[in-house]
């Protein structure tokens, strides 16, 4: 008895080994150019994920429609790492094996890092749409299209300092998390080598649930605004706990506080009303190609395209204008190294704003910025 | 000057929901000699209730306060039916696990129906503030400490003047003589538990007025600090209970309010270090009784 157990896990263990393999058979991809991208389509950050693919997809089909690249189509793969250390390997290395040439991804922070040698030593252009950690892109082959952490607090510094004229800020941030200390951090010195001062620091932690000692620190402060360079669901709560205590200082934040209205749902949308944050991607920008993006989304996915689908579809181009201007004539003349080289000589006029790169990867391009106006989000 | 004002108000206002909370961890721990830690996790459900109610349905706020303390108080009886009363002859560790279970049982079962992400409520207590001098003071304030005071003094005075509480008080001094005086024990530890969970609704209503928000965790990351001061209040003692969420919540204010930006990172720490401090000087807590353990 016990041995036929043995004997059948054996063969169970087998087959799957077997059917694994059979599963790895390359298509074959001689006459398409492959973008692969990476990131969590289940589990807690799958919208981002699923964001990505929708994005990256529009922008391969109407390119695809339009001709391709050198009339060769291109063929859209991609690989759920559920936003995990250990799976971000894997899904990279099952996108090589499917013959992918171009990689977009991966869409988070961590499981990019984590790919880091593999995509240095396989040497393919990496696009990353939005990892924004700084180590997410510090490979000679590897870009992004969004800011960093650090680059949204300094561009936001200028921001309120040149063009709303603030002097003195208060800052809520979250001390638990990297994205907020990053983006805060880089705010501070900017916005103290321009000539602005930080009136009170109000930081808090990841478990903290009550912000009125944090309101109270601040409103006392004399400052003129309140910098929130944190997540939404926080600056809900800040926002309400602001209001119960009759605090009316204007808010300013980064992307994280995108998407904060489907907290602050029914009369207390009010609360959001003339909350400035910075942003690559508004969907209700009036420029033709965000609108043209944006209804071809909803008419897709039903739902309003947010940053992560609007950086993937520019990520798209970009390896389109990268592949052109290394000369690439048909998939099989793939050149990793000229394809790479050629990323710092392109320019394009995306959905995200016009960039350029330099070698560090990083782009160049304006930030842009969105006031909540009457619960929409409205470009300035 | 104001600022420190503001601060004390702060604090009180905390403390008095740390307090309302811990009354509940504290009550049935004194009577029913264990450690309910699915009491956070309730009043966590209490919130949902009013999610509910308000959001889903814009039902009138009494309606939807009276369903509110009707959903905790069924539910605590209906945990105490099936989790802890066949426990009741148990070790008291196999009762403090099964608690432990049921919380993780209750966060579960919220992130099934409502999922992870925080919900924020419709400002339902729509009280404004007075003007005192240069400051406002908001009414829900006021509210929240008068129904705070008040519960506790009506918690004292039923404990001290009814059978029932008599009752309670014979139960939580010897289980069995008790029985053998003819008080029906089972009955009593049902009663303290509904009482308890009716005050976790109380707590869920006034949390829910003054954060407007709740996620699955809400009752367990709010637990615990109710928990750690009905410890340093002396658990078991209903005026320690008030107290030790008083001090908790004036603590964590000052912390926050005063302490260097370099330093506030440890102001959860400060409380806890202080909790550690006050049981090392006295074990019991600040009000409580001092009891020799017969093994």
């Amino acid at each position: 008895m016990k041995k036929t157990a043995r004997f059948l896990s054996l063969m169970i263990a087998t087959l799957m080994v077997v059917l694994s393999f059979a599963g790895c058979g390359a298509a074959d991809n001689s006459n398409v150019f492959v973008l692969g991208i990476s990131g969590p389509m289940t589990g807690t950050a799958s919208t981002y994920g699923n964001a990505v693919v929708n994005g990256a997809q529009i922008a391969v089909d109407k390119i695809n429609a339009a001709g391709g690249i050198n009339g060769y189509k291109i063929k859209l793969i991609y690989q759920d790492d559920e936003a995990t250390v250990d799976k971000a390997k894997t899904a990279y290395e099952k996108l090589m094996d499917n013959g992918m040439q171009v990689f977009i991804g991966c869409v988070t922070s961590d499981s990019s890092i984590a790919c880091n040698d593999l995509i240095k030593a396989d040497g393919i252009l990496q696009i990353t749409p939005s990892a924004s950690a700084i180590e997410a892109a510090v490979n000679p082959n590897s870009f992004r299209v969004c800011f960093t952490d650090p680059l949204q607090g300094t561009k936001m510094a200028e921001y309120v300092y040149n063009t709303l004229g603030y002097r003195k800020a208060a800052a809520c941030y979250n001390q638990d998390d990297s994205y907020s200390t990053g983006m805060y951090d880089a705010f501070k010195e900017r916005f103290t080598e321009l000539g602005g001062k930080i009136a009170v620091e109000a930081p808090f932690g990841k478990d903290t649930s009550d912000f009125n000692a944090q309101i109270t620190k601040v409103a006392s402060s004399g400052a003129d605004f309140i910098y929130l360079p944190i997540y939404a669901e926080k600056a809900a709560q800040i926002l309400i706990t602001a209001d119960s205590k009759g605090v009316k200082l204007p808010f300013v934040g980064g992307d994280g506080l995108d998407g904060i209205m489907n907290y602050l749902t029914g009369d207390l949308g009010k609360l959001a009303e003339n909350l400035i944050f910075l942003t690559p991607f508004v969907s209700t920008d009036t420029d033709p190609k965000v609108q043209a993006f944006t209804n071809t989304f909803i008419e897709k996915y039903d739902m309003t395209p947010d940053q992560f689908a609007a950086d993937a579809y520019d990520a798209v181009y970009l390896a389109k204008l990268a592949i052109e201007q290394a000369g690439i004539t048909a998939p099989t003349a793939m050149d990793n190294a000229a394809v790479v080289a050629a990323m710092t000589q392109i320019e394009l006029d995306g959905l995200t704003g016009k960039m350029t790169f330099d070698a560090s990867g990083e782009p160049n391009k304006d930030a842009k910025v969105a006031k909540i106006i009457n619960g929409e989000y409205v470009a300035q | 000057m104001q600022m420190l004002i503001s601060t004390l108000i702060d604090g009180l206002n905390l403390g008095s929901v740390y307090a309302l909370v811990a009354l509940g961890y504290s009550m049935v721990y004194g009577i029913a000699k264990m450690l309910n830690f699915a009491h956070g996790d309730v009043i966590m459900v209490g919130i949902y209730s009013i999610f509910v109610c308000l959001n889903m349905n814009s039902l009138p706020v009494p309606v939807t306060m009276l369903i509110c303390v009707a959903v905790c108080a069924v539910l605590g009886f209906t945990v105490e039916k099936l989790a802890y009363k066949p426990l009741r002859g148990s070790p008291s560790l196999s009762v403090l696990i099964t608690a432990i279970g049921v919380s993780y049982l209750l966060q579960n079962l919220a992130l099934l129906f409502f999922k992870s992400e925080r919900r924020f409520l419709q400002n339902f207590l729509q009280l404004g503030s007075i003007q005192i001098g240069s400051f406002e003071l908001p009414v829900i304030s006021l509210v929240i400490w008068g129904t705070t005071l008040v519960i506790m003094i009506v918690l004292n005075l039923l404990i001290k003047y009814t059978s029932m509480g008599r009752a309670m008080l014979a139960v939580s001094e010897d289980k069995g003589a008790a029985q053998l005086m003819g008080v029906n024990v089972n009955r009593t530890i049902s009663i303290t538990f509904v009482i308890g969970s009716a005050l976790a609704g109380v707590a869920a209503i006034l949390y829910a007025a003054k954060y407007q928000n709740v996620d699955p965790y809400t009752g367990s990351v709010f637990g615990i600090k109710a928990f750690a001061a009905a410890v340093f209040g002396g658990i078991g003692s209903i005026p320690g209970a008030m107290i030790g969420g008083l001090s908790l919540g004036l603590i964590e204010a000052l912390t926050i309010g005063f302490l260097p930006e370099s330093l506030s990172a440890v102001s959860d720490g400060i409380a806890y270090a202080l909790l550690v401090l006050m049981l090392i000087l006295k074990p019991s807590g600040l009000l409580g009784k001092k009891k020799v353990e017969k093994v």
